[in-house]
């Protein structure tokens, strides 16, 4: 049995632990690349949203490179993700490929399904053996996205452009071979001194700026042209709404991204007051509390003809009035080009700053000025 | 004299304008990009060295249009900026209370926010072409009518022909069925820009609070059918600018203005007008992205290359590049 699952992020690096351990053969699908997207354009239906046109490539690219057995996630609730698992299983043998498919649904699905599709996937293993590996491979993993979470909110702070990127690949592959909870504290250990002694000005003035939306766009750096990396680059420091681990174990009571889903789901109540599938909830709550913590502004991404994410479009203009923050959408499919998100994410970045400059010397004005300041203000931006 | 230079190449015009140190506009120079704007830029550096005085010193220059990035590193600008902004900066300083900016270029349509001399918010079209000035263009071709005249036409209009609108493919099979039908021209143009006007109003308008003092700028400002039916939609009154057809390069050069403190400029002087310049494009091998990266070359030397997603290539000087590019492909 060779396995292969689609890309998300740093989800190989995940199952390449996990498989490690189960003692299973463990194929990362190529990475995902223009290649991936037009193999998967080809086979799917057109209105289905960019998530399931992009794991179809990269399932094919894999089974290319000699996987069999094709893992994929299932899900419930109003998202159509949970179906997607049976869409390519249909897809992929219509389009003649000969393969397994197994699907993980959550325990939220039964947690008998759960443990039989689990045990497939460790054979020979106890449920005690596999829950203990399951609970080293996902420290491993947040331990991962703590690195990732570091690096969006510090990029922006670095001397020389590129050094945090840097750093954080050589922290990933310290990290990856660590297989013992004791080797694993240490890589950790290590990981973060990399990206620590990246050198910082952090009296460079930076902008805030909170990144919301449906998770796959926002965890796959092809989908979304990398953007986090782009902004970093910019100078402008990230928080995000979801990291892989927060989405692959919802009900962690200590979210990498840092706020529990309670919290969300009260924040977001007086626009929304019920789960809409996907991030449609969190992606209200989220922007909320970003405009709380004061961020300078809030960026929305999500695949075309998403509708929880489409719902929560809906909602935002009504928060952005109601807590004077900016919020701008990026609608992705593959029709999208780079150029024009650049254009548009660069006017953002622009609007962002005046913003900022304006209020501080407000501020600095103090309030006799405010008047005055106003009235002159309008000459220059 | 002292001035500086705006330089916006777009997919229809390549505009270049000299201000000076208030702002004012001293020489402009508005012409087709034609899909080469290399040589738009130096044709339009050429005719903008001939009409400015003898003792012109440009002390600072911006880029902004789609082609910012290329036209950037052709001048030499001190500022490299995207339209959106570009305009915004060009409408406050023309109009200092402005609240709305409405802008049809050729290929992107915009809207733009402003309290206060500050941008609160923005949109450019993404799903359509329609209302913007390629689809006129191409229809005032189509009609054979000067694209001057299109507006003069409109105007004259006396009973309003409904055109559907919602895309430009369907809008111009719309107009066909209506001249079929024995319309008048001038009740189909007009009906044109109105439905540009409402396609315009639905896709970037819609929920955003429109507020007087409107200014409506880009090429297609100068279709006086397209203000009235503007006027007509808002039930305001709407300013079209007296340079409204090259407020992008207003803007840059304003915004040059506000960058270069020090009196240094890194502007390459009107001899770029001779200069040999060749693009050639390659894949990066550097990771498995395999970028389509574009370079800029004079005389063999690489001057600057972009495209990839990483942005190694955007930040590397160009001493860096060659070596750059040696190593990643």
């Amino acid at each position: 049995m060779r396995v292969t699952t689609p890309h998300m992020g740093k989800l190989d690096r995940i199952f390449l632990d996990l498989f490690a351990r189960t003692g299973i053969e463990y194929i990362a699908p190529p990475k995902t690349s223009a290649r991936t997207l037009q193999l998967g354009v080809r086979y799917s239906p057109e209105f289905a949203c960019l998530p399931l046109k992009v794991t179809i490539g990269n399932f094919i690219e894999a089974l290319e490179s000699g996987a069999d057995t094709l893992l994929m996630a299932g899900g419930v609730g109003p998202c159509r993700f949970g179906y997607y698992a049976e869409i390519q299983k249909c897809v992929l043998e219509e389009a003649g490929y000969k393969f397994n498919m197994i699907v993980l649904e959550p325990p939220a699905a039964g947690w008998k399904l759960f443990i039989d599709t689990v045990k497939i996937l460790a054979p020979g293993k106890s449920i005690y053996q596999i829950w203990q590996i399951i609970k080293v491979s996902f420290r491993k993993a947040r331990i991962m996205d703590e690195l990732e979470k570091y690096v969006l909110k510090y990029r922006a702070y670095e001397v020389n452009r590129g050094d945090t990127t840097k750093a954080y690949k050589k922290a990933l592959d310290i990290i990856q071979p660590a297989m013992t909870n004791e080797e694993i504290t240490q890589a950790a250990e290590e990981a973060f001194l990399i990206l620590e002694s990246v050198e910082k000005d952090m009296d460079r003035p930076v902008l805030k700026v909170g990144i919301v939306g449906e998770f796959f766009v926002l965890l796959e750096p092809f989908t979304n042209f990398d953007i986090e990396e782009y902004l970093g680059n910019m100078g402008v420091s990230l928080e995000r709404s979801v990291y892989l681990t927060d989405w692959i174990s919802p009900s962690s009571k200590n979210p990498v991204m840092g706020i529990s889903d309670s919290e969300i789901a009260k924040a977001a109540k007086p626009y929304l007051n019920h789960f809409v599938g996907g991030e449609g909830l969190p992606s209200v709550g989220h922007t909320i509390i970003y405009a709380k913590e004061g961020l300078d502004g809030v960026i929305q991404l999500f695949p075309f003809t998403c509708m929880p994410d489409t719902i929560a479009k809906s909602i935002l203009p009504q928060v952005s009035r109601d807590f004077d923050i900016p919020i701008i959408s990026f609608v992705i499919d593959e029709q999208t080009g780079r150029a024009g998100i650049i254009t548009r994410l660069e006017a953002f970045i622009d609007l962002l700053a005046s913003r900022k400059k304006h209020k501080d010397r407000l501020q600095a004005l103090g309030h006799g000025a405010h008047r005055r300041e106003l009235a002159r203000s309008g000459a220059a931006l | 004299m002292k001035g500086f230079l705006g330089v916006d190449v777009g997919s229809v015009s390549t505009n270049l304008v000299v201000v000076d140190e208030r702002g004012d506009v001293i020489s402009l120079i508005y012409r087709r990009t034609q899909g080469q704007p290399i040589n738009a830029v130096q044709q339009g550096i050429k005719e903008l060295r001939e009409s400015l005085p003898d003792d012109i010193e440009i002390i600072g220059v911006g880029t902004t249009g789609s082609a910012r990035y290329l036209s950037g590193v052709m001048v030499g600008a001190d500022i490299i900026k995207n339209e959106i902004t570009a305009h915004a900066v060009a409408a406050s300083h023309v109009v200092p209370q402005v609240k709305t900016v409405l802008e049809i270029g050729g290929q992107d349509s915009k809207i733009i926010l402003l309290r206060d001399g500050i941008v609160i918010d923005f949109a450019m079209n993404t799903v359509c072409a329609a209302g913007t000035g390629s689809f006129l263009d191409h229809q005032a071709t189509r009609l054979g009518i000067p694209i001057e005249e299109f507006g003069s036409y409109a105007l004259k209009s006396s009973v309003s022909c409904m055109i559907a609108g919602r895309c430009s493919v369907f809008a111009e099979s719309d107009m066909i069925h209506k001249q079929q039908m024995g319309y008048r021209m001038e009740d189909i143009i007009y009906g044109l820009c109105q439905a540009l006007v409402r396609n315009y109003m639905n896709n970037l308008a819609k929920g955003k609070e429109l507020a007087a003092p409107i200014v409506f700028q880009g090429g297609v400002a100068a279709n006086a059918g397209m203000k009235k039916a503007f006027e007509e939609a808002l039930q305001m009154e709407v300013i079209v600018p007296q340079h409204h057809h090259v407020m992008g390069a207003i803007g840059a050069a304003l915004l040059a203005r506000g960058t270069v403190r020090d009196g240094r400029t890194n502007f390459k002087g009107f001899e770029i007008s001779s200069v040999d310049y060749q693009t050639r494009s390659f894949h990066c091998r550097g990771c498995e992205n395999n970028c389509e990266i574009v370079k800029i070359q004079v005389e063999g030397k690489t001057l600057a290359c972009w495209g990839g997603r990483c942005g190694k290539w955007e930040i590397a000087s160009p001493d860096e590049v060659d070596l750059l590019v040696q190593a990643s492909t």
